[in-house]
């Protein structure tokens, strides 16, 4: 979504625990998600261990930043005035090819135009001096 | 060989405030007043009361609960049931064990919300932050969904809601027949918010998209009252002044992982998938021996999904079963004969529990289902916990 505003004032993140690590490759432009390094497998939201294997070792892998569409949402009502000018605005949760799904606002696509399996790439948003978050755009 | 939690327990009592948007209570007072409505309506005095089981954050606690009713022995006190909506439900299961393990002779489950009145994000303005919100979701909302402008269930069910619309081509006259239904039922009930508020389909058809796919109308009431709902064993309820509804079945479900609803790898498997099954084994019936369910109805379209998981009717086919007055009264499987969240008011799922009894004990009036034997209850929280009970008569 378009952040046109000078300060900007929509909500950060809270970067709770595993999270605060998330961001902090976001910021280097960097997607990265949680791998275990014992059974191998992807996660995301950030975890302590291996929901698979039980693993407590982990390394942030990177991912290709690709992924398709697995649904979405469209805001029409801004929830909190910081979004008025954002509206009508779309938020797809992404099936990345590693495996993980994703939430991220996409830009640059007509709510209209939004469809199961559309592929998409990440690009990185840098919203304030500390803080990047995720976005997504229609990859081709 | 039955299971041994079937109908050890029963609901003996139940009560309600007003259902009002706008309110001079506390939720306090709304929940004392609902108690002692629910006590009374079961020849019970606070001090016969030994158990409280209330529900997170949309309750006060039973020790202040305790406190006001002048219980002198609380010997089973749980604050913290499972999941927003999916608690008042899971609160049966937990009361009823309680009751048939004797660690409580009569337990209360109270409501007081006032969400009309009480904290809502769109007052929040850019103070929102969801980090401070206890419980298992509000850390992902705070540092995964909110900075991506998603903040509420409307956004997060409608994930769940345009993967349905989108793999099963839903037309919007679907979900307009659930909320039709609701708005019926409650045109028949006194308590209800939306009483002789008209809700024709065009009117529907025509209200606003709040959040695609999400239009005004498929969303519930936001407003401020509580009720509550009195538990004993199945022996005592028998000697009390109104006839006991038995906790046939009951159970809970969550979908995995319980805290993220991106990373399910099917959307459409809510925590009722495994639940319902459950409790229709436990209670010993089929979905077709149900004469009605109060189906939790948060969103319309989360009702179709919750139908499907009961087994009502199979998997993508909830759009078609709701069509043609199926699930209004008179119809062949009448569902949230109070209104609902939709119409009546939003108690988090506690009011489909005290519709319930009313229709199993023929209290219901103009909205009474016929000869009503057997009903199921189904509650919805956080991301998608659930959980149900089958009551019978």
């Amino acid at each position: 979504m378009a952040t046109t505003t000078s300060k900007y004032e929509r909500p950060l993140p809270a970067r709770l625990g595993l999270a605060a690590e998330f961001y902090r490759y976001c910021k280097l432009h960097e997607l990265r998600f949680q791998r275990c390094t014992d059974c191998g497998a992807w996660r995301h939201l950030p975890r302590p261990l291996c929901g698979e294997c039980g693993s407590f070792n982990y390394e942030w892998a990177k991912s290709s930043g690709k992924g398709k569409v697995y649904s979405w949402i469209t805001v029409v009502q801004p929830m909190v005035p910081a979004f008025n000018d954002a509206v009508p605005y779309t938020v797809p949760l992404v099936d990345m090819n590693e495996g993980v799904r994703m939430v991220a606002a996409i830009e640059g696509v007509a709510p209209e135009q939004m469809r199961l399996g559309m592929p998409v790439q990440v690009v990185f948003d840098d919203v304030t001096e500390e803080i990047t978050l995720p976005r997504f755009r229609q990859a081709t | 060989m039955a299971h041994f939690l079937k109908d050890k327990a029963c609901v003996a009592g139940v009560g309600e405030t007003r259902y009002t948007r706008g309110t001079d209570t506390t939720t306090l007072q709304d929940a004392l007043e609902a108690s002692s409505k629910a006590l009374a309506d079961a020849g019970l005095k606070p001090h016969d009361i030994d158990g409280i089981v209330s529900n997170a954050g949309l309750a006060p606690a039973p020790e202040t609960l305790a406190a006001n009713l002048g219980i002198r022995e609380l010997k089973f006190a749980v604050g913290n049931t499972v999941g927003g909506g999916a608690g008042a439900c899971a609160g049966l299961q937990i009361a009823a064990l309680a009751i048939a393990a004797g660690l409580a002779r009569n337990v209360l489950m109270p409501v007081g919300w006032h969400s009309y009145s009480g904290l809502r994000v769109r007052k929040m303005g850019s103070e929102v932050n969801l980090a401070t919100v206890p419980g298992p979701i509000g850390a992902t909302i705070a540092d995964f969904y909110m900075p991506q402008g998603a903040f509420v269930p409307a956004h997060f069910y409608g994930w769940m809601a345009t993967r349905y619309v989108q793999e099963y081509s839903i037309k919007p006259e679907a979900p307009a027949a659930v909320a039709l239904a609701a708005r019926r039922h409650a045109h028949l009930n006194p308590l209800a918010y939306m009483r002789g508020r008209p809700l024709t389909l065009e009117d529907y058809l025509n209200s606003r998209v709040v959040s695609y796919p999400f239009r005004l109308n498929d969303c519930c009431l936001e407003t401020d009252g509580a009720c509550a709902v009195v538990m004993t064993s199945a022996e005592r309820g028998r000697d009390l002044r109104k006839p006991p509804v038995y906790i046939s079945g009951c159970a809970e479900g969550h979908p995995y992982p319980d805290d993220d609803f991106g990373a399910r790898s099917d959307l459409l498997r809510i925590g009722l998938s495994d639940a319902a099954p459950k409790a229709f084994e436990m209670a010993e019936v089929i979905p077709a021996d149900l004469d009605f369910a109060e189906v939790y109805d948060c969103f319309t379209y989360v009702v179709m999904i919750e139908l499907e998981a009961l087994g009502v009717c199979g998997r993508g086919e909830a759009p078609d079963f709701v069509r043609d007055g199926r699930i209004e009264l008179g119809g062949e499987f009448p569902i949230l004969t109070h209104g609902g969240l939709l119409s009546e008011a939003h108690l988090a799922g506690a009011a489909h529990i005290v519709e319930a009894v009313r229709q199993l004990r023929g209290e219901c009036g103009p909205r009474q289902v016929k000869d009503a034997e057997v009903g199921v209850v189904t509650g919805w929280g956080d991301f998608g916990d659930g959980s149900i009970a089958v009551l019978r008569r």
